[in-house]
């Protein structure tokens, strides 16, 4: 537990000096709206080993709503950050009512084709620019007080919110009501027959998942400025599955450290290797799915709990 | 104590990282290419681009007041969010002073934002949206090549002259496709045609048969094919295969030499087609052609010949003025005329759009083409007034005060 | 002209028709996805990739070895089939004790590097590959001019998926296979070699994948990701279809191709999205799958 706590402070305090230290506070606050996304994710596949392919429906929606409350219709920025995520919610609620019907590789499948209508709708629909995607989303400010356009104050906005977000999804894990989504992942029938309404809670996780997606979402399309199809896409999906799954599903860091890692590989190895990129992605899960299905953080803590 | 160590690691680790990020380059000149380098436009500038950037700074000399002049280049995918996020990247971290924009509307519309956030001079020249000085213009647009008014102005009114009075379009699904759908629709409707109806097609999509079908059945004289590279020649091949090309004229909006060369000209006869530079118009483009042509191995597009000029431009205006303040430049960059190997009485108009003479022409039959790449044949030569029109746009904001 | 409510019949036709030739390659991509799953429970998210690997193994096979189409049909399969067989021994064999989605994300993994190979190879705006000498020009149906190519492409897969489907539900080799299905270990037990029929399956299924993308090849542009997106419609379709159902897969593959096309001419916009509400609408109240046995 001591240790735990130690690896957070280090953790924070790193994030904390990080745009001291010159590195580039757009490129850390679009790592932290991955990690958030991640996390998000966690919660459904970590810790109750559901496998949604297509949580990009809900990062990149609440991107599009966000920035075109902000841009076009001139709502504040928080205004426009919860009218983003309340419309992610809605939008796990319906797939979400029809997906936890299933389980396992249907319930991935469906999840998958239904954010497949998403990112069509999105390509159509007149607010979205379609293939342009919205563009020059402004930060705008916080209460009308704090301007978000200095990208250091943007980046302690974007680090408060993963904070909150992340303290969050622990609290929720540790409520009785994790206790119910771990007892489901454990064994689903058993669950049932002790009486849980395993539907309910499954809804409730995909929901809550897809909300937080929602609220990176968000984020990203005002820290970056702007909102596109990649935001949406079946790729986006599959890499927050390969976040999770690097980082370590199930484990509280792990998804952050995944999403950091992988983010950074793309930034750095696109300039180098152009299209290999996505061989090397492809080849890292393949690699994640064979032997290293615990990910960093899951491989790190069996280590240490074999120790002890 | 291992787990001390490690931190200490990982925290040098993250200091080298960022030491090695600090480089942005004051005592450089540097100009950023932004692209489409692998996909469907990938032919019509792409590395071919880059050539030519290098070829106007060694013409130049290699270096400006002293500085260095490097070059950086990025595929953008086709992806507005791309484009936009590494201008940003090197505006913030690597010193850019200025910026080419390859093809695609959407991503050059995505990069202007930035130009006029980050104050960095834009120069667009693959993509062909009006808008770029119409509604989305800024202090630091220019626009240099062509653009979409100047492409309906060119084919479309020359089709409509000719007889083809009834419409319909296959558009590419962006910016750059329904700007050019519009600028054919009023065009045609100057002259008393009809546009019958249109689909729009994604971009970058392979089978066109139920576009197409959809055309035919809208029963117009012609097939207006608003969009470009691949996809334009996907089309073009697709109305080919289902027999719709002996029933529709088509007529190629936007078609680029390398995509003429693609189809041969036994796909292509006949098209018109409107360009602002061909590689035979005069001894000076076959000159420049021939040295281009020794280093890629291909005649270059016009947008490829807009690379060198557009940089050769700026180079100059930066040494005119002594300095890269991206305010000078702009201004000094919009009192010069322009009269290189690719223009010829250039000038960049108060909304940003470069002016300068275009030309309409029509593909050869193969028993006209006498020698490699001779392709086009000039129907007629449009002045820059002419072809964009004498007025600066008024949907630009800069323009109404 | 005649027409069905306010819309000209012959553009209706024209969009059915075109509907049964994508209605084809859905029928034949699904089969082998159905056919896979059916027997290894693996969903297998590379089948695009091998679909466009065997569009490029015909492209390629051309461009450097002159192996004209004929050869092609037959060739490319092979090569993609053994490439399949060779995944399937080296890297899914291990995952069929841990739960099934793992084998989903290993194929995504697969299907990435295969994209990203051929993206980095030969371009993302891909290459095209010339209509046969002996299928060129068109039939005049009247209502549209219909390529000849195509109308062999639904010939084609109809005689392959009815093929497949006798070897399946009619012979003893099938018959092994179904038991292998419903029980593997007690198949086994009789002197089956069931991890070598897995083995061969999961080629088998890879090569309709591969035989389906030589059909496409000259139909579409050869490119990289021509099956990315296809891959997700034809997950829909066999999910449908009822997972594993081989008549499930065929049927539904050339019905919703119809539908695709018939949405095109009604409402373009949805045509990408009709699918999949069908999908969701299958599975509130049929969650097997039309075909399918409830799970």
């Amino acid at each position: 537990m001591r240790a735990q706590i130690a690896v957070y402070v280090v953790l924070m305090a790193l994030a904390l000096i990080a745009p001291l230290l010159g590195l580039y506070p757009v490129f850390l606050m679009k790592l932290l709206c991955f990690a958030m996304f991640a996390c998000a994710f966690n919660l459904l596949l970590g810790f109750t080993k559901m496998l949604s392919f297509g949580h990009a429906a809900y990062f990149g929606a609440s991107a599009y709503i966000t920035g075109w409350l902000v841009t076009v219709q001139g709502w504040g920025t928080l205004a426009g950050i919860v009218g983003g995520v309340a419309v992610s919610m809605l939008l796990g609620l319906v797939i979400g009512a029809i997906a936890v019907r299933r389980q396992g590789i249907y319930f991935a499948m469906i999840t998958l084709a239904l954010a497949q209508v998403v990112y069509f709708i999105c390509l159509q629909a007149q607010f979205t620019g379609g293939e342009n995607g919205l563009q020059g989303i402004p930060r705008g400010s916080l209460f009308g007080l704090i301007g978000l356009g200095e990208d250091r104050i943007m980046y302690y906005f974007v680090l408060a919110c993963f904070i909150a977000v992340f303290v969050f999804i622990r609290r929720i894990v540790h409520s009785p009501f994790g206790q119910v989504l771990k007892a489901i992942r454990a064994n689903e029938p058993r669950a049932i027959s002790l009486g849980y309404k395993v539907d309910r809670y499954k809804l409730i996780a995909f929901v809550l998942s897809a909300s937080l997606a929602g609220l990176a979402g968000s984020l990203k399309a005002l820290v970056l400025g702007f909102a596109t199809l990649s935001d949406v896409s079946q790729g986006n999906s599959g890499e927050v599955i390969l976040m999770t799954l690097l980082g370590g599903s199930g484990t509280f860091l792990g998804p952050a450290i995944g999403a950091i890692v992988v983010v950074t590989l793309q930034e750095y190895l696109s300039g180098l290797v152009g299209s290999w990129v996505s061989v090397i992605i492809g080849a890292i899960f393949v690699v994640c799915v064979l032997v290293f299905r615990r990910g960093f953080v899951g491989e790190i803590e069996r280590w240490f709990a074999h120790r002890n | 104590m291992t787990r001390k160590s490690t931190f200490v690691a990982l925290g040098a680790l993250l200091g080298l990282y960022a030491s090695s990020q600090a480089s942005a380059a004051a005592d450089q000149v540097v100009i950023g290419d932004i692209d489409d380098m692998s996909s469907v436009y990938a032919d019509v500038i792409g590395q071919g681009g880059v050539e030519a950037i290098n070829m106007a700074i060694t013409e130049f000399g290699g270096s400006v007041l002293g500085k260095k002049i490097t070059v950086l280049s990025v595929d953008h995918q086709n992806k507005p969010d791309i484009g936009a996020s590494k201008f940003r990247e090197w505006a913030d971290q690597n010193g850019l002073t200025m910026v080419l924009a390859g093809s695609n509307t959407g991503v050059s519309i995505a990069m202007s934002k930035v130009a006029s956030a980050k104050k960095v001079p834009f120069i667009a020249i693959g993509a062909g949206g009006a808008s770029l000085t119409g509604v989305d213009c800024t202090p630091y647009t220019i626009h240099y090549a062509y653009d979409t008014t100047a492409l309906g102005n060119g084919t479309a009114s020359a089709i409509v002259k000719q007889g083809g009075k009834t419409w319909f379009f296959v558009t590419a699904d962006y910016a750059f496709g329904t700007q050019l759908q519009e600028a054919a629709t009023r065009v045609v409707l100057a002259n008393g045609g009809r546009v019958l109806g249109s689909v729009r097609a994604p971009l970058g999509t392979t089978d066109y048969s139920s576009f197409l079908l959809q055309a035919q059945a809208s029963g117009a004289q012609v097939l207006g094919l608003a969009n470009a590279g691949t996809d334009f020649s996907n089309s073009l091949k697709a109305a080919n295969e289902f027999g719709i090309t002996k029933t529709m004229k088509p007529a190629a909006l936007l078609a680029f030499l390398t995509d003429i060369h693609a189809l041969t000209l036994q796909t292509a006869q006949g098209l018109f087609l409107t360009t602002g530079w061909y590689w035979d118009l005069n001894e000076q483009t076959r000159a420049f052609a021939k040295r281009f042509y020794a280093k890629v191995n291909r005649q270059p597009t016009m947008n490829q010949t807009a690379y060198f000029s557009a940089t050769l431009q700026y180079l100059n205006a930066v040494k005119a003025v002594g300095s890269t303040d991206s305010d000078k430049v702009m201004a000094q960059l919009k009192k010069t005329k322009i009269n290189d190997v690719f223009a010829s009485d250039g000038y960049i108009r108060a909304d940003g759009l470069m002016v300068h003479t275009m030309y309409v022409m029509q593909v050869k039959t193969p028993a006209e083409s006498k020698y490699p790449w001779d392709y086009y044949k000039v129907i007629k030569v449009m002045s820059g007034e002419e072809a964009d029109g004498s007025q600066p746009d008024p949907t630009c904001p800069m323009i109404k005060k | 002209m005649s027409s069905v409510f306010g819309i000209p019949l012959p553009a209706i036709l024209g969009q059915l028709m075109l509907g049964l030739v994508n209605g084809s390659f859905y029928a034949l991509l699904s089969l082998g996805l159905a056919v896979i799953f059916g027997l290894l429970g693996v969903v297998n998210f590379a089948h695009g990739a091998f679909y466009m690997l065997g569009a490029f193994a015909a492209y390629i096979g051309l461009q450097v070895w002159g192996i004209n189409y004929w050869w092609a049909l037959l060739l490319a399969p092979l090569a993609v089939g053994i490439l399949g067989i060779l995944i399937e021994r080296l890297l899914l064999r291990h995952l069929y004790q841990v739960e099934p989605v793992y084998g989903l994300l290993l194929t995504f993994g697969l299907a990435l590097i295969a994209e990203g190979v051929m993206r980095s190879i030969f371009g993302a705006s891909g290459k095209s590959y010339p209509v046969p000498a002996l299928l060129q020009g068109g039939f005049n149906l009247g209502f549209m001019v219909l390529p000849i190519y195509r109308a062999w492409v639904v010939l084609a897969s109809a005689v392959v998926c009815a093929l497949t489907w006798f070897v399946i539900e009619r012979t003893r080799l099938g018959s092994r296979l179904r038991a292998a299905t419903e029980n593997a270990r007690l198949v086994q037990a009789f002197g089956i070699n069931v991890p070598l029929m897995v083995m061969c399956t999961y080629g088998a299924g890879v090569a309709l994948a591969a035989l389906a993308g030589v059909l496409a090849a000259p139909v579409v542009q050869v490119s990289p990701l021509m099956g990315s997106s296809l891959v997700i419609v034809v997950f829909a379709v066999v999910v449908i279809g009822g997972m594993g159902s081989i008549v499930g897969a065929i049927l539904s593959g050339l019905v919703l191709g119809l539908i695709e096309g018939l949405t095109k001419v009604v409402y373009p916009e949805a045509s990408n999205i009709v699918v999949f509400i069908i999908m969701a609408l299958v599975l509130i109240w049929r969650p097997a799958g039309l075909f399918g046995k409830e799970a």
